[in-house]
């Protein structure tokens, strides 16, 4: 572990054209399982980017590797132009210590399947919670926020409710807060609608595309819901075993996919509805 | 004294002590299997008063410490004229004792037996007793094992309080030896890692191979 | 000696047996007071990277929960003085038994930290939340209420322990009992009076502490 080298990754990113989030060569295993298979991907600022792909493709964890939530085993993901997994320690790029880490992902977000909002807290306390111990704000300017936030999510007048007393689709709407209440540059969904009853996915893709529309936010998605993918994604990209195997715009992919596996895959979904 | 010459002289003593030990945590077991499955069994019952005869011992046994049923079995049982002998008081009290304790165990690895599996020997026509037997507490035995693994360590514990009624297992020897020689450390440490290797490489790994033997049974393995 | 109840007696040794249960509730509450701080040290101790720190704390905690208390009781009493270490009854007594409660309450608390799912960790992370803070404000008050169970149930299992601090001498309620019994020859009123006063404090107490748990569950809106 000591002598990996990594002297093939730019220090930082330069030039005019610096994507938000860049993923170079990255690759990821569980002991034999090769989980991401070398993968570069570049997300331009204010880009939605939607994952799709059968399950065990590796697309949650492109998510997970972006929050840190899993290390990575080979690769450099950039963010802002700025190593993200790695830092630079006398000239070189070496893997990065817990203080760089927790310095670099204040400026990502991420939404759960399972919402994993606090318990013990109410939905208003869920969302301070980020502002006042981690961004070190006031607690009035904190509350302002949240609230502001949570009536952007529909969820103003539940805010004092804990989340056992909350309907799934209103814990992800809340949840969605709770990240936003950070300023993240980048917002991170991972299967958000998975968990939910179908009657209200509506109320939660319905909060995602007003953030699309009105803020300029870098966005990647993990979906199985491709009509929602196909209406607000600038990008999307299909994994099979660990690779991107075709990405295109949504008209296209979506009408014209290009690879065998794509059109597999696309029509298995269509034939389950 | 080195402690090899120490374990030449008194080791037989500790030898002998375990395996009145042994006796007493074994004999203590039989009971309190017997009791756990009486009183686990009366509390499910639908009629109030078997219920209640079972929780008034449950919770009456649970309630008080074992020392004081100990004493009480032994010093005070004899004036209502039922008299034992230490070796029987002894392991009478622990197995009482820790009946109860496995009463709760019985009756929450019954209760966690799947209500369709009540359904389909009721509807097989199988009587009340032939449901039990031989549907309901198989199963329930394998669920309730790891706890009773539990359970059996801490019965071996507590045999070590009939030393205090003069019953000569380890701890009792132990007492003796430290009050002639009065090396505590390596008396009472040697009955330490004696009481720790019985329960660790003699009780656990029994209970191990034990639950596997049930779940290969029940084709759960 | 035949079977019968007196009633003087019974008023004359009362008195005694009451104040010596005070002692029996100081010792269960101090023992309890050094176990609850020695367990948590135990369980944060096991969630060190360090595998060897982890490793020997594990086998430590097996070890006292695999022996016999009482024996646990006389090797802190006697061995002290053999190596020029004089302990009281009441210090000896205490830390014999709070070690021995640490032990069980320490797998109480880890039983508690691994029941909050692996979600919750996750958002810390994605909230960007310190490690203090994570364990602190969101981890620690999550795994109280399943704790709370465990953590009464030994707090009723300390009370009933005591008696055997009476074979050091501590002079509690059983000690007390054994007095009363050696110099009067009768047994049956003092062994069946600290019976009584055992169930009269164990099953209200455990009792409450089911309510307690009830209400913490709800203070935290977890229920």
């Amino acid at each position: 572990m000591m002598d990996e080298d990594f002297s093939q990754y730019p220090l930082e990113l330069t030039g005019d054209d610096i994507p938000m989030v860049r993923f170079s060569r990255v690759s990821k295993r569980y002991g034999a399982l090769t989980v991401l298979d070398n993968l570069d991907l570049d997300v331009a600022a204010g880009e939605m980017i939607t994952i799709i792909g059968p399950s065990g493709s590796g697309k949650t964890t492109v998510l997970r590797m972006l929050m840190t939530l899993e290390t990575i085993n080979e690769g450099v993901i950039y963010v802002d132009g700025k190593p993200l997994t790695h830092m630079e320690k006398c000239g070189k790029l070496v893997r990065a210590d817990r203080r760089y880490l927790r310095q670099m992902r204040a400026q990502i977000g991420m939404c759960f399947q399972h919402f994993n909002l606090f318990p013990h807290m109410t939905a208003l306390e869920n969302c301070m919670e980020g502002p006042v111990q981690v961004l070190g704000m006031k607690k009035a300017a904190a509350r302002a926020r949240s609230e502001e936030l949570l009536e952007l999510v529909g969820m103003a007048d539940k805010r004092d409710q804990h989340p056992a007393r909350l309907s799934g689709g209103q814990q992800q709407r809340v949840a969605i807060a709770r990240a936003l209440a950070m300023r993240p540059k980048v917002m991170l969904f991972d299967e958000v609608t998975s968990a939910l009853d179908p009657e209200v996915i509506g109320e939660v893709t319905t909060v995602i595309r007003n953030l699309v529309d009105k803020h300029n936010l870098t966005m990647l998605m993990v979906t199985h819901q491709m009509g929602f993918a196909k209406d607000i994604s600038d990008r999307v990209c299909f994994f099979f075993d660990g690779k991107i195997e075709e990405q295109n715009s949504p008209e296209e992919l979506f009408s014209n996919p290009q690879k065998e596996r794509t059109q597999q895959f696309l029509s298995a979904v269509k034939e389950a509805g | 004294m080195s402690y090899i010459d120490f374990l030449k002289e008194y080791g037989h003593r500790f030898l002998d002590g375990t395996l009145v030990t042994a006796e007493q945590f074994f004999l203590a077991t039989l009971l309190a299997i017997c009791i756990a499955l009486l009183a686990g069994l009366m509390k499910l019952s639908r009629n109030r008063l078997i219920r209640g005869v079972a929780v008034v011992y449950i919770e009456f046994f649970r309630g008080t410490s074992l020392l004081v049923q100990l004493y009480w079995i032994f010093f005070v049982l004899p004036l209502f004229g039922l008299t034992f002998e230490k070796f029987t008081a002894g392991f009478v009290a622990v197995g009482m004792n820790l009946g109860a304790y496995g009463a709760e165990l019985v009756r929450g690895g019954i209760q966690s037996v799947p209500k369709g599996q009540w359904e389909a020997a009721y509807a097989l026509s199988l009587s009340p007793f032939k449901r039990m037997w031989r549907i309901i507490l198989p199963q329930a035995f394998v669920n309730m094992l790891p706890p009773w693994g539990n359970l059996l360590i801490e019965l071996l514990k507590n045999t070590a309080l009939v030393a205090l009624i003069s019953v000569s297992d380890l701890m009792f020897e132990a007492k003796q030896i430290n009050g002639s020689t009065f090396l505590s450390a390596q008396t009472f440490g040697t009955a330490l890692i004696i009481y720790y290797v019985l329960a660790r490489f003699v009780v656990t790994p029994f209970m191990r191979w034990l639950e596997r033997v049930m779940r290969r049974k029940l084709g759960r393995a | 000696m035949p079977f019968n109840w007196n009633w003087a007696f019974t008023w004359e040794i009362l008195p005694k047996l009451l104040h010596a249960a005070l002692n029996t509730l100081l010792a269960a509450g101090l023992g309890y007071a050094i176990a609850v701080v020695l367990g948590l040290i135990l369980a944060l101790a096991q969630r060190t990277p360090s595998r060897a720190v982890t490793f020997v704390i594990r086998e430590f905690v097996e070890f006292i929960r695999s022996t016999p208390l009482i024996l646990q009781i006389f090797f802190v009493y006697y061995v002290g003085p053999q190596f020029g270490l004089r302990l009281g009854p009441w210090t000896a007594g205490m830390i014999a038994i709070g070690l021995h409660y640490s032990a069980y309450l320490s797998e109480v608390y880890r039983g508690g930290l691994q029941a909050v799912p692996k979600g919750q960790w996750e958002a810390c992370t994605a909230l960007n939340l310190s490690p203090a803070k994570t364990y602190w404000r969101i981890i620690i008050p999550q795994a109280i209420p399943s704790a709370l169970a465990g953590m009464g149930n030994y707090l009723v299992g300390i009370f009933k322990d005591t008696p055997m601090l009476s074979v050091i001498g501590v002079a509690e309620l059983m000690h007390t009992a054994n007095a009363i019994g050696s110099s009067s020859y009768r047994y049956l009123e003092p062994y069946t009076l600290v019976g009584i006063i055992f169930l009269a404090i164990s099953l209200p107490t455990a009792a409450l502490i089911r309510i307690f748990e009830g209400y913490v569950r709800r203070k935290l809106g977890l229920k």
